[in-house]
């Protein structure tokens, strides 16, 4: 500020001596008290709040906890059978990931990324169809509109003015829908975090903007990636609340974005939610996380792994015994067994296919490319050379990158 | 693709003759008034019309809800639009310049190409991204790009770019039409040119991906599109008094590509040479000289040639004219074309 030639010290606001002579154009735009996340992420579980959360949500919340581990874990083996390309794991991050998925209603849309198939999974698509991008036989396995998924999205925040755009449509239909985009801690320094969360404020879009800081971004810890107090306070710059959360309390979580979805819904416009929570595993299969993070950090969080935290509090509430407790374990042992069948299955594949889809109608180009690829098909069946045609890409794959990108 | 006629009711014709910004604009209030899911979005776009009036009245028409002033953000925008067609809208978007368009090229790129494909077809986004291109206007550095050939090695774009008035018109309404993303292209240096064209007579919307013949001849063919059309009929004219009787195409769409009125013409003439203002190197022109090569080899009397800028970024205004192939490059080159083995 210029140093007021009348007065030697700056007065600050509030204080008798203050005299405002603001430019004539300017006027206070919001408040931004009430837009501040609390100084501590909100918890349910260990709390007084935990007494009175509802006993349903809470075996929902479990059963849907231990089937995402399984989950993972199972996808994570596909990777080393060749079976899946790739794979970005969530263990660690499953109350975020399952929360995510509970508190949306039918209608309303989830944008997810690459990390998020657990997401897109418990919103009830289909975990072979799911897992289609990172499997590599085509790049999206299903119809978006079918669960209202967007599809899983690599380059990262890129999602993010998609969920606006959506919701914003929605709105400007009459629609009463609400979309809920996913994003990491290193995806809100991209520049689409930042022109997302602008416009679905200008806008005040109906959509929910849901960071899992799970502390790195591959290698890259949160320090490296931003100055702000929290992620949860970049959401006061453009003038919506932020709200900091426990990610691994599954409970709080669903708290947390049930409050924020409700506020869309209700024409309060979009919320930042940030939930601290860590990646257990390695960013992808392909990844080495000793390079970049010690086993202490990692053991810290074993004691505040959300199923645990979660079962110990159905423990004390006498919610869950040993009986419950098995029948949700081979629940989750029986889908890791159903997906693994389905996996070990190749899949069909018609190289034609590379032409299907790139226009609406085939290019004079692509007709001529189709016709020359067809050719080739046919000459290497007749030399009975079945060469790569339709059959499985599960030969063993090459080396990937150190970096472990999600491609 | 879409053949349709229109009436346009209601409103009373400009002043013949009428300019391209008038078409285009009628375009767009046309295509908003028949299709409640046609939604424009842009920078300035709304309560000013546009930098360069494409838009006016629109949001006073239709409301700030279909012609909207959006934050100023490229990759925003284009996002945004993304978004609202996977919602069933059809957003046309306006990029202010075409150096200016760069900020949104990874949405363009990574999603609004691809959608389609990545979804299997379940998930097409038919937004249609305007922008004004391309040099002669005076303009200061960032205001006169001719960017196509990004935009042309981006698979799952369609590339249409007008270069006469009705063909603003016919163009911009069969780009929203289309269930693809069309980048459309305005040869910003045309939208003050003029033309007989009355917006209340019924007019054709264009298929998109079919050059037209502006201009027959026998010797060559000048093979071009958007600002450098006008410069390649002048030339045509100059070439009468050599003795050249020059064929004029003009692409209007370069992705699809028309190869057959471009080969049908050069296999008449025996020669062609490309003009655009894009550089050479690595432009338009050095892909349609070896479609060209490859189709027409046996019928050319000489190689293709292309006239193009110069391989430079864009220069300031009180040079861009010894960059911008002007009438007198594109005879030498025709000159170029080895009439001494023909004769
Ligand atoms: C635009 C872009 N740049 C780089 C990458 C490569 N990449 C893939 S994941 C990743 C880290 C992302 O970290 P974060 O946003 O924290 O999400 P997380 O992987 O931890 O879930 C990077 C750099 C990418 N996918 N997209």
């Amino acid at each position: 500020m210029r140093k007021s030639s009348s007065t030697t010290v700056q007065e600050l606001p509030g204080s008798a001596a203050y005299r405002p002579t603001p430019p004539p154009a300017w006027r206070p735009r919001t408040d931004p008290a009430p837009l501040l996340p609390d100084p501590e992420p909100f918890r349910v579980l260990g709390t007084d709040a935990a007494a009175a959360a509802d006993p349903e949500l809470l075996l929902t919340l479990y059963a849907q906890l231990v089937r995402g581990r399984r989950y993972n874990a199972q996808a994570t083996a596909l990777t080393k059978q060749g079976r899946l390309a790739v794979y970005p794991s969530s263990t660690g991050q499953e109350a975020c990931e399952v929360a995510a998925a509970l508190v949306l209603r039918e209608q309303d849309w989830l944008f997810p990324s690459y990390r998020d198939t657990l997401a897109a999974v418990a919103r009830g698509l289909d975990p072979v169809q799911a897992l289609t991008l990172l499997r590599g036989d085509w790049h999206t396995g299903y119809d978006p509109h079918e669960h209202r998924i967007a599809p899983l999205c690599t380059p990262l925040a890129t999602q993010l003015p998609h969920a606006v755009g959506l919701a914003h449509a929605a709105r400007l239909k009459g629609d009463d829908v609400v979309a809920l985009a996913l994003v990491g801690d290193g995806g809100t320094s991209e520049g689409d975090f930042h022109e997302a969360l602008n416009f679905a404020a200008v806008w005040r879009a109906p959509v929910v903007f849901f960071v899992q800081n799970n502390g790195f971004a591959i290698s890259v810890p949160l320090a490296k990636q931003t100055a702000a107090p929290s992620l949860a306070h970049k959401a006061v710059g453009y003038g919506m609340p932020g709200r900091l959360v426990d990610g691994n309390d599954a409970p709080a979580v669903h708290q947390v974005l049930s409050e924020a979805m409700e506020r869309a819904r209700s024409g309060g416009g979009p919320t930042l939610v940030e939930a601290v929570t860590y990646r257990m595993d390695a960013h992808t299969n392909a990844d080495d996380a000793t390079r970049y993070r010690g086993d202490a950090d990692v053991e810290a969080w074993r004691e505040h792994d959300p199923i645990l935290l979660l079962e110990r509090e159905l423990t004390a509430r006498g919610l869950l015994d040993d009986g419950h407790r098995r029948t949700v374990a081979e629940g989750a042992e029986a889908m890791a067994a159903r997906l693994r069948e389905r996996m070990n299955a190749d899949p069909v594949l018609d190289p034609m296919d590379l032409f299907a889809e790139v226009y609406a109608e085939r290019t004079g180009q692509l007709r001529e490319q189709a016709d020359l690829l067809r050719a080739e098909l046919e000459a290497s069946e007749e030399t009975g050379d079945a060469g790569e045609g339709s059959h499985s890409p599960h030969s063993p794959r090459g080396p990937r990158g150190e970096e472990g990108d999600a491609r | 693709m879409t053949t349709a006629t229109t009436t346009a009711p209601g409103t009373a014709a400009p002043p013949k003759p009428a300019t391209m910004a008038q078409a285009l604009r009628r375009a767009l209030r046309d295509a908003m008034a028949e299709d409640p899911a046609v939604h424009v979005l842009g920078e300035d776009v709304g309560t000013l019309g546009g930098v360069f009036r494409i838009t006016d009245g629109l949001a006073a028409e239709f409301g700030d809800d279909r012609c909207t002033d959006t934050p100023l953000a490229e990759a925003g925008i284009l996002g945004a639009a993304v978004g609202m067609a996977m919602y069933g809208l059809r957003p046309v978007v306006e990029m202010q310049f075409d150096a200016f368009a760069y900020p949104a090229f990874e949405q363009l790129f990574s999603h609004v190409a691809r959608m389609r494909n990545r979804t299997r077809g379940a998930m097409p986004l038919p937004i249609t991204v305007r922008v004004p291109y391309g040099g002669g206007i005076g303009g200061v550095e960032h205001h006169s790009d001719s960017s196509e050939a990004y935009y042309m090695a981006t698979p799952g774009l369609q590339v249409v770019t007008p270069a006469t008035v009705e063909d603003a018109y016919g163009l911009l309404r069969a780009a929203i039409a289309s269930d693809d993303p069309v980048v459309f292209l305005e040869p910003k240096r045309l939208y003050w040119s003029k033309a007989d064209w009355s917006p209340d007579a019924p007019a054709t919307v264009e298929p998109l991906g079919r050059a037209a013949v502006r201009r027959r001849g026998s010797s060559a063919t000048l093979i071009t599109y958007g600002p450098s059309v006008p410069v390649c009929l002048e030339a045509a004219e100059a070439a009468t008094a050599e003795g050249w009787d020059l064929e004029v195409v003009d692409l209007r769409s370069l992705v699809p590509f028309d190869d057959e009125t471009v080969c049908a013409s050069v296999r008449r003439t025996g020669r062609a040479v490309v003009v655009h203002e894009a550089t050479g190197f690595g432009g338009p022109g050095g892909e349609i000289a070896a479609r060209v090569t490859e189709r027409c080899f046996h019928q050319l009397e000489a190689p293709v040639l292309r006239v193009a800028g110069f391989d430079i970024p864009y220069p300031p205004p009180m040079l861009e004219r010894h960059h911008l192939p002007g009438v007198d490059r594109v005879l030498d080159a025709v000159a170029r074309l080895q009439w001494e083995a023909a004769s």
